[in-house]
Order: C-alpha cells, then structure tokens, then sequence
C-alpha cells in the first residue's frame, strides 16, 4: 500500500547550500490493516515524515521515492494526496475564522469525491453522516456551527480532528501526536475513535513520543526513529521498552 | 521563488476572467462629444424635462466649471479627459416616453440583461417560471407578488430600459420608476428632495453628476408602508467612452421600509469608462432603509489596462427621529474605487450602518470607507469593514465618525479588518474620528492579517484545492459582512469573491 524507499529530504531553501537533512535514508512498508507506530526523541524527524508524505510545502526531497498503491506520491499535490486516501491528523489543528466546522467537513469531503469522479453529498446526507460519527467522539452538534478550531479546546480540537478523519473514510491514517495536550479521559475518547476506524482496508501511522497512546491504540508494529533514520523496529513490546530506557541509547548509536 | 510564481499566477487574471465582459452590439444616440451648456441642454431636451430642472443642471455645471479634482485619495491613475467622453448613450428608439412594453425594446437588449441572468419578464416571474416553488397568488395586501420575486430597474448606459412590477408596488402606493419619468410624473417629489442630501456642490463628481445625470431610480415609499418586494436597479455601461451618471433617490415617509439592491457590470474595454453616480436617502420618522450593492464593474486587465472609475457619491439622511439605514457593500469590480457612503443622524435616536467586503486584485486601487455624522441625541452607529488585497492591489478603509456638540449620548462602533493575499498588495486604514461632546462613546477596533501558508496546507490536506480553500477563508473572514446582505445576494457574493481572488496563491 505504502511503500516508502529509501528517503532523504531537507528544508527547502531558496539559498544555493547545503541544508541540512532531515530525513537520512527512510525506508518503510506499511500493508492495508496494519497500525504501524513511529517513536522518537525531538527533532529526529518525525513531524517532518507526516508532512512529506501528506505534500506540506518547503521540504526538499533529495532521494528515495514514495509510493502509494502503486503510484508516485511525491509528485502529487496535498489536495490530490487527500483525494487518493491520505489523511493528516494535525499535531496543532489550525485555526479557520469564520468557517464553520460543518461547511468545512462539506467543502473538504465534496471536494474529494469530485476529484474521485463521485456524485457531491447532499446537505441533509452529509448531516446524517457527521452526526451519527460525531456521537462516538462526544462532539457535540453546536461545536459543529462553530468556525474551525477557533476557541476549541485542546481536546476538542484533537476530538474534531479524528471526527474529520471519520467522515473523510481515508484508506491511511497518519496521526501526528494526536497525543499531545490531552488529559488522560480525553486520550481514551480519542483511542476509541481511532480504534472504531481500525479496519482491514485502512492503514495508520502513529507518530508519538511516548508509549501511553499505545496502551489504547495497539500497534502491530513499532519503529524507533532517530536522526532521520529508522534505528530500530520490532513489535509492541518495542514501545515499552523504550518506555523503560528511553531514547538515549539510539541516540548515541545513530550518531 | 514563491513570489515569482505569485505574479505569474496573477498575471494570469485576464479580462477572460470576467465573465460579464461581453459588449452588446446595438446602435446607439449619443450627444456630441465633451462637455458644454448646449450638451446639458441636450440631454435635459431628450429626457423632456421641467425648465427648472434644466436650470438647476446648469447652475451645477457652472460651479463645476470652478471646482478641482480631490486627490486627497490614496489612488493613482491618468487624469479623466472630460471633453473626449459621451455624456449621453442611449439604445436608438428611447425618446423622452420610453418603450410602454417590453415588446417595444430590442430584443438584443433583453438579451444582455437574460445574459447577465437578470429577468426583466415579469410575467416569467408571475407564472413562477424561475421559482416554481412559488406559485403565484393574492398575499393579504391583496398584491399579485410571488415571494422572493425582485422588482428590477435596468439602466443601460443612460437610460432606464424597464422597470418591473410598477403596477403592483403602485397598488401598495410605492413609487418605483425610473428618475426621469419621476421628473415627468412626479415633479413636486422630485423637486422637494433632489440634491438635499447631496447639495449641487457637495464635491467634484456630485457636482458633474448633478450637470449631466442621466437616468438612475427614483422610489418613494408612503407613511407606514413596508415596501412588499425588494427593489433593484442593474446599471450596465455598454458605450465605449461613455461615462454613466447614474441618479438615484429613495424617500422612506414615515414608518415605511424599504430594501433596495443595486448591482453593476460593464464589458471590458481598454479604455477607462467613468461611472460617477449620486446616491440620495432620506428617511423620515421611524422609517427604515436597508440598502446592498453589489458592485462588479470591469476592473482592467493584469497589467491595469482599462476598468471603470468609479466615483461614486452616496448618502443617507436620517431627518426623523428613530430612523434607520443600514449601507452593506461588496465591492469587487472597478479599476479605481472612490466611494464613501455615509449617515447624517440627525433625528434623534437614529442609526446608521455600513457593512463593507471591499476585495482588489491584479492593479485594483481602492478607496472606500463611510462617514458617520452624529447630530442627533443618543444616536448610534455601526462599522464593520473588511478589505481584502490580493495581487498588487492596494485597498485603503477611510472613515468619518463625528458627534456634533449637542449629539449627547453618541454611540460608535467601528472594526476594521484587513486580509493579505501574497506579498506585492497593500492595506491602509486611515480613520478619523472626532467627539465634540464628552458623553460620546466611540469604539475602534483594526486588524490586519495574512493567510496563512498553515491555513493553506490544513484546507489542502482535508482535499480542499488551492483556490478553493483561499475563497473559504476569505469568505470566512468576510463572513460577519456577507450575513448581512439579502438571501438573493449572499450566494451570488460568496461565489464572486472566490472568482474575483482567482489566481491571487502561488
């Protein structure tokens, strides 16, 4: 499904010198079904991973290919990236004044259907449908008439995020320390949601700094990445090792 | 880098953007080129006027004569050359009766008004072709008038095609008829309101107005009457070098309402055409006038070639007590704005509002704000304005807000807010406010923003394309604006905002 070869990126930089790289040789393979978790210190990478592979301007790709159910990710733009599956849970939602969340969720879901060649959702259908997704994430129906993100909370926001991405129905799921900011209640409502999207025809990265989210959303597999590289993967039982140890050791390995 | 490929992209706002920019090809009657008595005596001839009518054109002409062009504006472009314009064009055949029917007018005409999806039929409209949800019927005031059916003015160039639904609003004892034929009709009306809001030598363009006027609507609302259907008038300028001069004055008596809608568009022409127009409301005791434009003149290629002057004086008198207006403004067209619609409160307890979405592109310059002239005890105003600039436009909010010394209790908000698209345009806001009695209360607020690379990315990534998702936050930004105009014109705003910002993201 996602195959990842290979991958060095850097800031893109108007300047003619050497930026310095990020991502140093990233190589993954995520099949339909599988959660796979991304662990790893501060700036060893992984943000940057879930913005190249979502189509975020201002990274350089400078070797390594992409490649999404066969076909070239990187030459794609965000939008159609969004349109052929792809979903990005952000680690700070953004602000939108004035729109309301609702006509947001239309706008970005007809958007995708018209670049898929499928019919528009009617208003009524499309209030249907996000009703019914947004009682499992306790999103209330007035939290939907106001504009996005704007005077949420940070659970909230986190909550809109993963209803988005369940109205959306993406086929790979990559969540950006949806983690961060959430009280330990919030954290479990957010699992749920995620849990209730686990399917065999959806993937999921889960990119997080700590092994807390795993006890609710259990990987299949866990990689340890460090320095722009993958230093190390195993299974679930990864994560609570490094919950143990902690990072330090791969730093030193990697350098 | 990115910036390079803004203006590429904005170059590419060509005049094929623009889609009412299509000419009609009809013979015109135009009066001599330039600007003389004898011109003047010409028009006022061909609209069959009153002698004083006549007089008072030219007592405005001769103080014109005496008087400069502002350029206290912030905008910049060659001066008008008033001796090479037509300051009379009209569809061959319109004498000083009109056409009584519409089967009297040329067919090319009703054309352009069917393109720019204006229906001029009314009994199209009667039998509930366009809205067929709503069949027509008796309503209480015993009016055959279908919910959400519009009663249209259309001025082409310098005379007024067709009024519809004259019959109908004259059963509720409205007045809705083009200014000329309330010159004919209606004189004393004419004569007891015209230029007492906007004096003959209010300012340059007002005053030239006054000289040359041509044709615009004129209403009158009677006491206690809710006007049963919106009003609108649909200005089109087709003559190539013509300036239109449009005249429009709308009198709420007392207790009356009205709601009005003025729409503009014009076809692209390289040459500059000038629109300078008087706008005059006066409102009575407790009477209610709510008045939208939505403004899409031809505003000039990429490069700046072409568009509309638009030199427009409007104002509002609020003479009751209790009286209120409410201006609402979507400025998108027009290659140089210079526009400024303002209250006088000087009924006591009267209110004034200005809504304004002023979006510029390519070389747009804009120029617009209001002013609120407190005169009245315990009166109130309102301002909310919201410019956005994209490409290398620039886009300035200027404004008035004064109490007079015995305006106690004077009231004022006021937010401005401008919105920057890339990195060549340009928002100002000069606000000038002035309390001359202690018990005023004058609030402002201002902010200037950006849209967001993060903004941009977090639309993108829900699937959201690039212009798509600039329209959405723009929108979204205008919003508190948009919620104030009619349902006949939020959607029709929505979309132009979004087609008047294509192209404005690298």
């Amino acid at each position: 499904m996602l195959e990842i070869k290979n991958l060095h990126a850097k800031v893109a930089s108007s300047v003619e010198e050497e930026g310095t790289e990020i991502l140093r040789g990233i190589s993954l393979t995520v099949n339909p079904g599988e959660v796979h978790a991304i662990m790893g210190p501060n700036g060893s990478g992984k943000s940057t991973l879930s913005y190249i592979l979502s189509g975020k301007d201002g990274y350089e790709v400078t070797e390594g290919s992409v490649t999404y159910n066969g076909e070239d990710l990187l030459d794609k733009e965000a939008d159609e990236r969004a349109a052929a599956g792809i979903f990005l849970a952000f680690q700070y939602p953004v602000e939108i004044p004035g729109v309301a969340t609702m006509q947001f969720l239309k706008t970005a879901l007809n958007s995708q259907r018209k670049a898929r060649g499928e019919d528009e959702l009617s208003t009524p259908d499309l209030m249907r449908l996000v009703r019914e997704k947004s009682q499992m994430l306790k999103v209330k129906p007035e939290m939907l008439k106001r504009p996005v993100n704007v005077g949420f909370s940070g659970g909230e926001k986190k909550r809109v995020e993963i209803l988005q991405m369940a109205v959306l129905e993406p086929t790979l799921c990559i969540l950006d320390e949806t983690d961060s900011g959430l009280d330990i209640d919030a954290l479990r409502v957010v699992a749920e949601g995620v849990n209730a999207l686990r399917s065999p025809d959806r993937a999921m990265i889960i990119i997080t700094h700590y092994q807390r989210l795993l006890d609710y959303i259990v990987p299949d597999k866990v990689h340890v990445l460090s320095k722009g590289k993958i230093v190390n993967s195993g299974g679930k039982e990864l994560a609570l090792e490094l919950e143990k140890d902690g990072y330090a050791a791969y730093e030193v390995d990697a350098a | 880098m990115a910036d390079l490929d803004t203006i590429e992209r904005v170059k590419e706002i060509e005049v094929d953007k623009y889609k009412y920019g299509f000419e009609t090809d009809i013979e015109s009657d135009l009066a001599p080129k330039g600007l003389s008595e004898d011109v003047i005596r010409f028009i006022s001839a061909k609209k069959g006027e009153p002698e004083w009518m006549l007089e008072w054109r030219l007592d405005a002409y001769r103080r014109w004569l005496t008087m400069e062009e502002p350029s206290w504006a912030k905008v910049d472009y060659p001066k008008v050359d008033f001796d090479d314009l037509y300051y009379y064009a009209a569809p061959k055949g319109f004498d000083e009766n009109g056409p009584n029917s519409l089967d009297e007018v040329d067919p090319e005409l009703l054309r352009t008004y069917e393109k720019l999806g204006i229906s001029l039929k009314e009994q199209e409209i009667l039998a509930g072709v366009r809205r067929q949800d709503e069949p027509s019927k008796l309503d209480d005031q015993g009016l055959n008038i279908p919910k959400g059916a519009v009663a249209v003015d259309a001025v082409f160039d310098s005379v007024s095609v067709v009024t519809t639904f004259k019959k109908e609003l004259a059963k509720a004892g409205v007045i809705f008829c083009p200014i000329s034929e309330a010159l004919r009709d209606h004189p004393d009306l004419v004569k007891k309101y015209l230029g007492t809001v906007v004096p003959v030598s209010d300012n340059f363009y007002a005053t030239l107005n006054s000289a040359v006027f041509s044709d615009g609507s004129f209403v009158y609302i009677p006491p206690g009457v809710r006007c049963p259907m919106e009003l609108s008038t649909y200005f089109r300028i087709n003559e190539k070098n013509t300036g239109q001069f449009e005249r429009t004055l709308i009198i709420a008596d007392k207790g009356s309402y009205v709601s009005y809608l003025e729409g503009c568009t014009a076809p692209m022409r390289d040459e500059n055409q000038l629109h300078a127009a008087v706008v005059e409301l006066v409102l009575l005791e407790d009477a209610e006038i709510k008045y939208s434009t939505v403004q899409n003149w031809y505003p000039g290629n990429a490069e700046g070639k072409g568009g509309i002057y638009n030199f427009v004086t409007k104002r509002a008198d609020c003479r009751g007590d209790n009286s209120k207006v409410s201006w609402t403004q979507v400025e998108t067209g027009s290659a140089v704005t210079w526009k400024y619609p303002s209250c006088i409160l000087r009924g006591d307890n009267s209110s004034g509002e200005f809504y304004s979405i002023a979006v510029s592109n390519g070389r747009q310059q804009i120029d617009s704000g209001t002013k609120m002239i407190h005169l009245g005890k315990n009166t109130s105003s309102r301002i909310i304005s919201k410019g956005i600039s994209a490409g290398k436009s620039s886009n300035t909010y200027r404004g008035i807000v004064s109490a007079h010394r015995k305006a106690t209790g004077a009231r004022n908000f006021t937010q401005c807010d401008s919105l920057l698209i890339g990195d060549k345009c340009s928002a100002h806001t000069v606000p000038y406010i002035e309390a001359k009695t202690p018990t005023a209360q004058f609030e402002h607020e201002a902010t200037t923003s950006k849209i967001s690379d993060e903004q941009l990315f977090y639309c993108k990534a829900r699937g959201i394309n690039e212009e798509e998702a600039v329209a959405l936050i723009v929108n979204g930004f205008a919003r508190d604006v948009i919620q104030q105009l009619p349902m006949e014109f939020m959607a029709e705003t929505q979309r132009l905002i979004g087609i008047s910002l294509e192209g404005s993201v690298g």
